[in-house]
């Protein structure tokens, strides 16, 4: 099978790789650029660890053919923090105890950022509805919501 | 169609480790040449706080900053044994080795620093700010940098320690059946609320109280960190979760996670929770660690509190909406209990 040409922006950065046709964006951004921050869990879209933004979009890497993000821009986990500073997200999820294995926790930070991206104090249920595609098995959630909404600009407790 | 409240609750009495032979946990701690602490071991941090906890009791025992110790965790190939992380037992034996190897660390270091301020050992003490002074006259002082150093490139002196912890096995008497398997046990009681849909025989959590004592509480975020998450394992357990649900019949196992079910951020529920602290005799500064307990309760007090609602008494696991239909059917509707 021929290599395919891939051109994207992988967290402002211009990246060229080469892909075989049917490779999936998380063997592309693992395997060939070596960001590994993106964890594979299911493979099938179930558990939400593999969650990239495209073009400030949440997808799951393991869903997305990798030659469908030429000249489009992938953002990781690994993009997040600003230098040496954690992003909000991230040193909220420290405070508020979010992760313990932290399997899930790369992909709960992008769904997070997705959501604070286009909505900046978000409610309660907004927040758990826009992690509800991620599955945790450590926190029991709390922790996590709790965190999500401390790095908002909302105060919504309830 | 009738949503009905039911209200449940479970008190455990839980054994911290096992008895399998013995129940061993062994501990090395050296100084680096900077004056830090390596705690090595191949014990296995899964994330429920281990390296933390291990890093505080060594820290408390040798007497210095908890950011001069640094644990290395899980390698069996290099380290020193390990039982494992599994029985609840990481915090209480390891917490115990580690406790006991730094101790004979301390000593080391406390005559080295002897040597070095030329003054006896038994008249030293540690400030936990990484210095090391003569009781009484804090000016007579040397960093634990400089002992490490002066150790290392002068005296010829290693500062490290070992340690290990062990329950010994506890035969089983042949007249009596009596035995020992643990040394320390922790309690917990919780009380779940749920409403039951007798229609469709979906059960949601409404809230958790719990009460858990479990010796003195060495990280006490990380421990409630613990309760929250464990408890929702153990909902997961009690309604969703299960490779077989028609066991022995492998029929209908799940494939992934849409089929094999458990609980999503939407499913939580309040949960309130207070830690009680008795300093266990035998525990590393009396901790004797949350481990499974966490979850454990709360099968029961969830199986409880549906029978509470609709008076169906479910002992088979997950208890899904089949299980409560069926249920419900066979008694010929629902009957909720006397609210308690």
């Amino acid at each position: 099978m021929s290599k395919i040409p891939l051109q994207f922006r992988h967290n402002g950065r211009d990246v060229a790789i080469f892909v075989d046709g049917g490779t999936n964006l998380l063997v592309a951004l693992r395997e060939l650029i070596g960001d590994m921050t993106p964890k594979f869990g299911c493979g099938q879209g179930g558990c939400g660890t593999c969650s990239v933004l495209i073009d400030g979009e949440l997808h799951l890497s393991c869903l997305t053919l990798a030659e469908t993000v030429a000249g489009r821009a992938v953002e990781t986990l690994d993009g997040m923090k600003q230098g040496p500073n954690l992003h909000p997200l991230q040193r909220a999820f420290a405070d508020h105890f979010a992760a313990q294995c932290g399997y899930c926790t790369p992909g709960m930070l992008m769904a997070a950022k997705a959501l604070l991206d286009r909505n900046p104090a978000p409610s309660r249920a907004e927040v758990v509805e826009a992690i509800s595609g991620n599955i945790c098995r450590c926190t029991g959630y709390e922790p996590i919501i709790d965190a999500i909404l401390a790095a908002s600009g909302s105060r919504a407790s309830a | 169609m009738t949503r009905h409240r039911g209200r449940g609750m479970a008190s455990i009495n839980y054994p911290i480790g096992m008895n399998l032979g013995g129940d061993p946990s062994q501990a090395l701690v050296h100084s680096n040449p900077s004056g830090k602490f390596t705690v090595a071991l191949s014990s296995i941090d899964l994330g429920q706080g281990m390296k933390s906890v291990t890093r505080q009791i060594c820290a408390e025992t040798l007497g210095v900053p908890v950011e001069d110790v640094y644990v290395d965790t899980a390698d069996s190939d290099t380290g020193p044994h390990c039982m494992g992380s599994f029985a609840s037992r990481g915090t209480h034996r390891v917490g115990n080795a580690v406790m006991a190897a730094a101790r004979e660390a301390r000593g080391v270091m406390m005559e080295a620093a002897a040597e070095e301020l030329e003054v006896n050992a038994a008249d030293l003490e540690t400030d936990g700010r990484g210095n090391i002074h003569v009781k009484g006259a804090p000016h007579r002082s040397i960093s634990t940098k400089d002992v490490a150093i002066a150790a290392q490139f002068k005296q010829g002196k290693t500062i490290s320690g070992r340690g290990i912890f062990l329950v010994p096995l506890s035969n089983v008497d042949p007249e009596t059946g009596e035995m020992s398997p643990a040394t320390c046990y922790a309690h917990a009681c919780l009380v779940a609320e749920v409403e039951v849909d007798d229609e469709t025989g979906e059960v949601a959590m409404v809230r958790m109280d719990s009460a858990y004592e479990l010796g003195r509480a060495l990280n006490p975020r990380l421990v409630e960190q613990q309760l929250v998450g464990g408890a929702w394992m153990g909902v997961s357990h009690a309604l969703y979760e299960t490779p077989e649900p028609y066991y022995p019949d492998p029929v209908h196992g799940p494939r992934d996670f849409v089929e094999y079910l458990m609980p999503g951020p939407g499913d939580i529920c309040p949960h309130d929770i207070a830690v009680l602290e008795r300093p266990a005799p035998d525990g590393p500064f009396g901790a004797k660690g949350p481990g499974e307990m966490c979850a454990n309760p709360v099968l029961p007090a969830v199986a409880n509190a549906i029978f509470n609602a609709v008076g169906v008494r479910i002992d088979d696991l997950p208890i899904t909406p089949e299980k409560v239909l069926r249920a419900i059917k066979t008694q010929g509707g629902a009957r909720p209990q006397a609210r308690r």
